[in-house]
């Protein structure tokens, strides 16, 4: 794959060379050079392109095993949630994107609403139970995450933690907690909130977050400033944590989780997503791609790998140092009513954007 | 003392006849080729600021008003100016004493520290920022980010201090001292104001990478207008919000533009004259040679100690294991080629512009450069998101094509090359290239023969200024890679944002040893003086 994509840089790059005035015009739109890469992965007929924005390592371990099954081939574009599917309704029918996985499902409704997404295929229905994707099956859940409050141990005792991550919002946390809020997981858990509370009390929370936490980019770097004591607890997922402990365990042997369960908000369970592009022109492998990942094989990737999140299909059960999915309470939502654009906007007029 | 040194040349009477001789075509701008290459240039290079405003312009006052004057923004200026306000003195004085010490007193072992000084300049700033979080993970706030800054990015100063001041033509000082001034009184009223175009051009750099830092900032989770615009981006892909703050942020690229440029002068800094110029002379330090030591050593162990022992501790903790990842040679490579592409193209594409800059000062020039620093300034999420929009929507057949990512690399570190070649040409006496002119060579001939020979030092620093920018682009090279391409500064971004620590320090280590040879190169270059 990637030596194609070198002969594929290499010529483009001698056109850049040949003329760097010709690029000037270009650019000006009054000629165009045309280029061989449209975004086919090395020209070959059979690969996939995926936009991948959950984490680049699961979906790595993923691809690897689905092309060594399959002999296709995948070629991955990262970026963020809502970066990919804005950027895939800005592509439209020309979009590159065979496949598209999130990290949390608002980016998924966000496509589906622009009626971009093909069915997924009988196979994936059959694997995926429908509580873990939404009835029009324009997508899939491939993997699912919990909110967690990540404390420092040294400083909070079980019977100091919140009872609801909307307590959160009161004066008394002031200055004590953290969270990501540029990133598409805590919009997500935002999204849960407005879904649950309502417009203006999620709006007045997050007016108090913006006075009350401090704000990091990343919930790897949230818990990392928990871990240094920086602050008492940080609102992020689950598996941050267990990926940690896994490696060194130097940025989490200071913190606890603690689950909010209750049904509260912050016992939000997040989907991950998976869908097919309608304007595809590999539809047959991307469905594949899409059976592999929710399969038992690729379920199993995340049972044993290094992500730690929770498989939701093929009856793959979780790693066993997780708390099992059914005993987190979380609240029942509709993924497809998750709003991301009113998040966006009331997030932005809190100041947290 | 510019008045002075221009006597030796520009006074001479027939000057004016024999350029007129010399010149032939051309307008009073400059030669027309070169002018409307220039403005070909230009056009493109205002792509990204076209599509901001266009986007501003379109999002209607009333969300201008929403998204502009709104206690966030307030935030992220105070940041950012403060940011700049702090940083870039911090790097003058570090890069200009630095440079004095090395180059103008008995400070033992300067041929060590001359290197050592422009060293950290091989370390990307998001490496830095790194390694600083391994040492002290409560790093933050602004005192984080201009630690981060100033350590990263003094040589920017110091490299074209250090290198003016080692070919300054002595006599001036010798005449100064002969007139009865003392060492000090030396330095700052005859050798600092001849290190006003170096430094003026250094500290904008400094500010540019400031306004346009991603990374290093983003680690520390401290908020400028660049980070916050990546915010909305990946939250909106490009909603108005991001492109109301790229706004602000130009306007802050158009007031340190304009705070350059006063400093700058009309000063003329060539040396024509009988003979070679002695080398200059050296102030014994005396006393004065340990607290010097002590505080090159304490700069370089913050710069340089720091970011290698804690890249070399995660190296040793992640063991052999973070070496068997088979996309490390391929990032290596795409980035060799990534890199050594991008500085031919921006290098061939700045020299018109400083050509015109030096040689056909006036309006024209001065637009024309104007023009290409503000889009320069822009950060690279900006340029590559405007690249992305323009080629979906008007050159589909580009979209995604390495070409286009070459060509963000052009916006971006033009300035680079601009800043070097100027200074280069700068030093090219015009009368040279006159001469070889009234002697019947063609201009372009006299051009290729007398000023691009001896720019060419001055171009090989600023295409390494270009490569170096290129390797730790991130940005930029996120959106812009053709699907599948990972670069170093990628893969690193992408494991070190997930705390896997060890698995970023074979990239940071790369990236190192990628930018280490330029670095040295860029070092020497600047160093060798046209005709010594």
């Amino acid at each position: 794959m990637t030596s194609l994509t070198r002969k594929q840089f290499s010529k483009t790059a001698l056109a850049a060379l040949a003329g760097a005035s010709v690029l000037a015009l270009a650019a000006c739109g009054g000629s165009t050079t045309p280029a061989d890469s449209s975004g086919a992965a090395g020209g070959a007929e059979d690969a996939i392109t995926v936009y991948n924005a959950q984490h680049d390592s699961l979906t790595q371990a993923w691809a690897d095993e689905f092309t060594k099954e399959t002999g296709i081939r995948v070629t991955i574009r990262p970026g963020s949630d809502l970066e990919l599917s804005n950027q895939i309704i800005a592509e439209g029918d020309k979009s590159p994107a065979d496949v598209f996985l999130t990290e949390n499902s608002p980016a998924m409704t966000q496509v589906e609403n622009a009626g971009l997404f093909a069915e997924i295929s009988s196979t994936v229905q059959d694997q995926v139970p429908a509580e873990y994707r939404p009835s029009t099956n324009k997508w899939t859940g491939i993997a699912a995450r919990s909110t967690v409050f990540a404390y420092d141990k040294t400083k909070l005792t079980e019977d100091k933690l919140p009872k609801s991550i909307m307590d959160l919002a009161d004066p008394a946390w002031k200055d004590r907690w953290a969270a990501s809020p540029s990133g598409a997981d805590f919009q997500a858990i935002v999204s849960a909130m407005l879904e649950l509370e309502g417009e203006e009390a999620t709006s007045a929370w997050l007016k108090s977050m913006k006075e009350n936490s401090k704000a990091y980019k990343g919930n790897s770097t949230a818990m990392k400033a928990v871990n240094a004591g920086e602050v008492e607890g940080a609102i992020i997922y689950h598996y941050y944590w267990f990926g940690d402990q896994a490696k060194t365990g130097e940025n989490s042997k200071n913190v606890a989780m603690h689950y909010f369960k209750n049904e509260d908000p912050g016992a939000f369970v997040s989907i991950s997503g998976g869908g097919v592009l309608a304007s595809s022109k590999h539809q047959d492998n991307a469905q594949k791609f899409l059976e592999y990942v929710t399969g038992k094989a690729g379920q199993t990737i995340l049972q044993t790998g290094g992500s730690f999140e929770y498989p939701v299909a093929s009856e793959v059960p979780a790693n066993e140092e997780l708390v099992p999915l059914d005993e987190l309470q979380a609240p029942k939502i509709d993924p497809a009513k998750l709003n991301s654009a009113k998040v966006t906007e009331l997030m932005t007029q809190a100041g947290l954007l | 003392m510019t008045s002075k040194q221009s006597t030796t040349a520009v006074g001479l009477p027939g000057a004016t006849k024999l350029r007129k001789a010399a010149g032939g075509r051309g307008s009073r701008f400059g030669p027309w080729p070169v002018v409307i290459l220039c403005l070909l240039i230009a056009a493109f290079s205002l792509l990204p600021l076209g599509f901001v405003v266009v986007a501003t312009a379109n999002a209607g006052w009333d969300t201008i008003v929403a998204l502009v004057f709104r206690p966030r923004v307030g935030e992220l200026l105070f940041n950012t100016l403060s940011l700049v306000l702090i940083t870039i003195p911090l790097c003058v004085v570090i890069g200009v004493g630095g440079a004095w010490l090395v180059e103008r007193t008995s400070l033992a072992g300067n041929k060590v520290w001359a290197v050592l000084l422009a060293a950290p300049l091989a370390i990307p700033a998001f490496v830095n920022s790194y390694a600083w979080v391994s040492a002290i993970p409560s790093l933050g706030g602004i005192s984080g980010g201009v630690l981060i800054s100033v350590l990263s990015y003094f040589p920017l100063v110091y490299i074209p201090v250090a290198a003016v001041l080692s070919r300054l033509d002595p006599a001036l000082e010798q005449s100064a001292a002969a007139l009865g001034l003392g060492p000090w009184k030396v330095f700052f009223r005859v050798v600092l104001p001849q290190l006003r175009l170096a430094t003026a051009g250094g500290a904008l750099l400094v500010g540019l990478h400031l306004l346009a830092e991603y990374g290093a900032f983003a680690m520390i989770a401290f908020d400028t207008f660049t980070t916050a615009i990546y915010d909305q981006f990946r939250s909106t892909f490009n909603g108005a919000a991001a492109n109301m703050l790229a706004g602000v942020l130009v306007l802050f690229c158009l007031l340190m533009l304009m705070a350059e440029s006063k400093t700058r002068g009309s000063a003329r800094y060539a040396r024509v004259g009988a003979g070679v110029q002695s080398s200059p002379s050296r102030l014994s330090l005396g006393a004065y040679q340990l607290p010097g030591q002590l505080a090159l050593i304490a700069v370089s162990a913050l710069a340089l100690g720091v970011p290698l022992w804690h890249v070399g501790r995660w190296l040793i903790a992640g063991g052999t294991q973070i070496w068997a990842r088979d996309d490390l040679l391929n990032a290596l490579l795409l980035t060799l080629d990534y890199g050594l592409i991008g500085a031919a193209v921006t290098t061939a594409l700045a020299f018109p512009l400083a050509y015109l800059v030096i040689r056909h000062p006036g309006p024209v020039s001065k637009v024309l450069e104007a023009a290409n620093y503000i889009s320069s300034s822009m950060p690279g999420i900006v340029v590559a998101l405007a690249l992305v929009t323009i080629t979906i929507h008007n050159v589909p057949a580009i979209y995604q094509s390495s070409l286009v990512l070459v060509a963000a690399y052009a916006l971006l570190f033009m300035p680079r090359a601009l800043v070097n070649l100027r200074a280069g040409i700068a030093q090219v006496p015009r009368e040279l290239d006159e001469a070889a002119r009234a002697l019947g060579k063609p201009p372009l001939v006299a051009f290729l023969r007398v000023t691009l020979r001896l720019a060419a030092p001055a171009a090989a620093g600023g295409a390494a200024l270009v490569f170096l920018g290129i390797v730790n682009e991130l940005t930029a090279t996120l959106l812009l890679a053709p699907n599948g391409t990972r670069t170093l500064a990628t893969q690193f971004w992408s494991l070190s944002s997930e705390i896997d620590y060890m698995g970023a320090a074979p990239y940071a280590l790369l990236m190192i040893l990628l930018s280490a040879p330029m670095t040295y190169l860029l070092f020497v270059q600047s160093k060798k003086a046209a005709g010594q």
